[in-house]
């Protein structure tokens, strides 16, 4: 099955693998560079990390990330969840045009939505940026990968093994309660993690909805970097670059993309 | 989509059909008060004008902004935007399909853990890796630093602020979007139609251009779309790798809502990224729908 590995395209690969890692590499070793103006190498030092933790701006703009997060993740699981599950159970009129309502906030640019929003928010309700403001507008643009994630799981699973239950006695929530949500808990935490990184990272659409006392992770590096590059921003992209990774490391041991690598369960049957 | 609906039972009871509704209705409103009534306002929005005071007036409606937009001055902004998300989506995708191939076919046990790799640099913010390029490309930057230790160069290259350094971090920062569908098509496909290709006596490349390439299109499309759309919107590139010289609509519209307070203005341009963007994206769909038709 396998021919000879075309020694070209491995060293394609390669290439590529190396594109990929060099930045993030670069931005670990500089983080450790000696030199406040972060040009030139001049010595291993370790200082960045502590002064971190004695950063309280950039604490509470963690803090204030990490609020907005939850709120993504909550609101756009469970109105994504509820969603894709709808449109993947039943037709009715108007399901065509809802899956189109789906797609469209994915293919948006992030800046209309971030200045619709502004507008929306300062023109009907004279807000000016909240930590709420900023979860909305992270809800709206996570709900429709929560939903995209999760139908196409519902999709592809068997609609005979509720109706198993449904035979066997089981009343029509307990059949939803006791089959069908443990088969899409997957995609629904698939969907959960996806919104997590998406507000976690935002930049864009939180810019235009950020106020006073509600800046944000992204919003602190981005105003960092412009006022001037120092090791302390590589020092906070290490730490974000270490979590990631060693998340993403324990969800891979632990089986988390294995659905992939199977056909769905139910097909077999 | 159309077999399933076909397996389904033609109707189910009301009771059923309501908590469907149930389901549905919370999300479809959320996303009508929340996503499209605000594209509404910036849509009236860019048909008004902005008073002495600063306030947005909706008491004399017209062209006026759509008028400036398209002014002389701008036409740079657009092409660039233009210019550089179409660089980035034909590079990512010619970049990507290689990779994405070695993955599927190569790969073996390991291929789950090969594109977690891919994933990696994306789970880790968009604004980092930028900045990563930016101590990279800047004029004493490792880049420069290492082409002068090897003698390559005397003085600095400049190479942070060019056109090329925005294209290189748009590519970079997209390209893993472009390796996902372009795997996912890839791997779904049969390879022992490209087997029964080289049997009739096609070469390697007449296989590919015929039998691998038509069959994997909508990855293709998939992963265009993926970076097209993000890259046309994208202000922070163009602002942190490009510098202030470099104008692009998005970091138009970002400046004007941010410090020139012109909402009408800033709306009429949003509304014009949003027509590239949803003509990109039905050109591509088109091709889809050709090339399934015609390689089908």
């Amino acid at each position: 099955m396998n021919r000879d590995r075309n020694p070209w395209l491995t060293g394609l690969a390669v290439l590529t693998y190396a594109f990929l890692f060099a930045p993030i590499v670069v931005l670990i070793v500089f983080s450790f560079n000696a030199s406040r103006r972060n040009f030139v190498w001049l010595g291993f030092t370790t200082d960045w990390y502590p002064r971190l933790f004695a950063n309280t701006q950039l604490l509470d703009a963690l803090s204030v990330t990490l609020r907005v997060a939850l709120i993504a993740v909550i609101g756009a699981t469970v109105l994504g969840s509820l969603l894709g599950l709808g449109l993947a159970r039943l037709r009715f009129r108007g399901s065509g045009a809802t899956e189109t309502l789906i797609l469209l906030p994915m293919i948006t640019p992030e800046i209309i939505m971030g200045i619709s929003l502004l507008i929306f928010f300062g023109q009907l309700f004279r807000q000016n940026g909240s930590i709420g403001q900023i979860g909305i507008a992270h809800i709206t643009f996570c709900i429709s990968y929560v939903a995209v994630v999760v139908r196409a799981r519902a999709l592809s699973l068997d609609s005979r093994l509720e109706e198993a239950a449904r035979d066997l006695g089981a009343s029509a929530w307990g059949a939803f309660r006791y089959v069908t949500l443990p088969l899409i808990a997957p995609a629904v935490a698939a969907g959960a993690m996806l919104s997590f990184a998406l507000s976690f990272d935002d930049l864009i659409v939180t810019s235009f909805n950020a106020g006073v006392g509600s800046t944000t992770l992204p919003i602190f590096i981005y105003s960092a970097i412009k006022f001037g590059v120092t090791p302390q921003i590589n020092a906070i992209s290490t730490i974000i670059v270490l979590v990631v990774a060693v998340a993403l490391m324990i969800a891979w041991r632990l089986g988390a993309f294995r659905g992939e690598e199977r056909r769905p369960v139910a097909e077999g049957g | 989509m159309t077999a399933a609906a076909a397996e389904r039972p033609p109707r189910r009871p009301i009771r059923e059909r309501l908590a469907g509704l149930l389901f549905v209705a919370p999300g479809v409103g959320w996303l009508a008060v929340f996503f499209l009534l605000p594209l509404v306002i910036v849509l009236i929005f860019s048909f008004g004008t902005k008073d002495p005071a600063g306030h947005v007036s909706l008491s004399h409606l017209g062209f006026q902004n759509y008028l400036q937009a398209t002014r002389q001055e701008y036409v740079p902004a657009f092409f660039n935007s233009l210019r550089y998300s179409a660089i980035t989506t034909v590079l990512s995708i010619v970049i990507g399909y290689p990779i994405a191939y070695w993955i599927s076919r190569y790969g073996g046990r390991r291929k789950i853990l090969l594109l977690i790799l891919v994933m990696l640099p994306f789970w880790t913010s968009y604004l980092i890796r930028t900045y990563a390029w930016m101590i990279i490309l800047r004029d004493n930057g490792v880049l420069n630093s290492i082409l002068q230790t090897v003698g390559l160069t005397s003085e600095p290259i400049a190479i942070l602020n060019t056109d090329f350094a925005v294209v290189l971090g748009m590519t970079y920062g997209f390209l893993p979007f472009a390796i996902l569908p372009l795997f996912v098509s890839i791997d779904r496909m049969d390879h022992n139609l490209v087997q029964a290709a080289r049997d009739l006596y096609a070469n390697g490349r007449q296989a590919f251009l015929h039998v691998t390439l038509p069959i994997t299109m909508p990855g293709i499309v998939a992963a265009a779309l993926l970076t097209f759309i993000p890259a046309i919107g994208d202000y922070v590139t163009p602002d942190l790798l490009g510098g202030a010289q470099t104008t692009t609509i998005a970091k138009i519209v970002q400046v004007v809502f941010t410090s020139g307070r012109d909402w009408p203005y800033g709306s009429a341009l949003g509304f014009l990224l949003m027509v590239l963007t949803l003509a990109g994206t039905f050109m591509a769909l088109r091709t889809l729908r050709r090339e399934t038709l015609g390689g089908g």
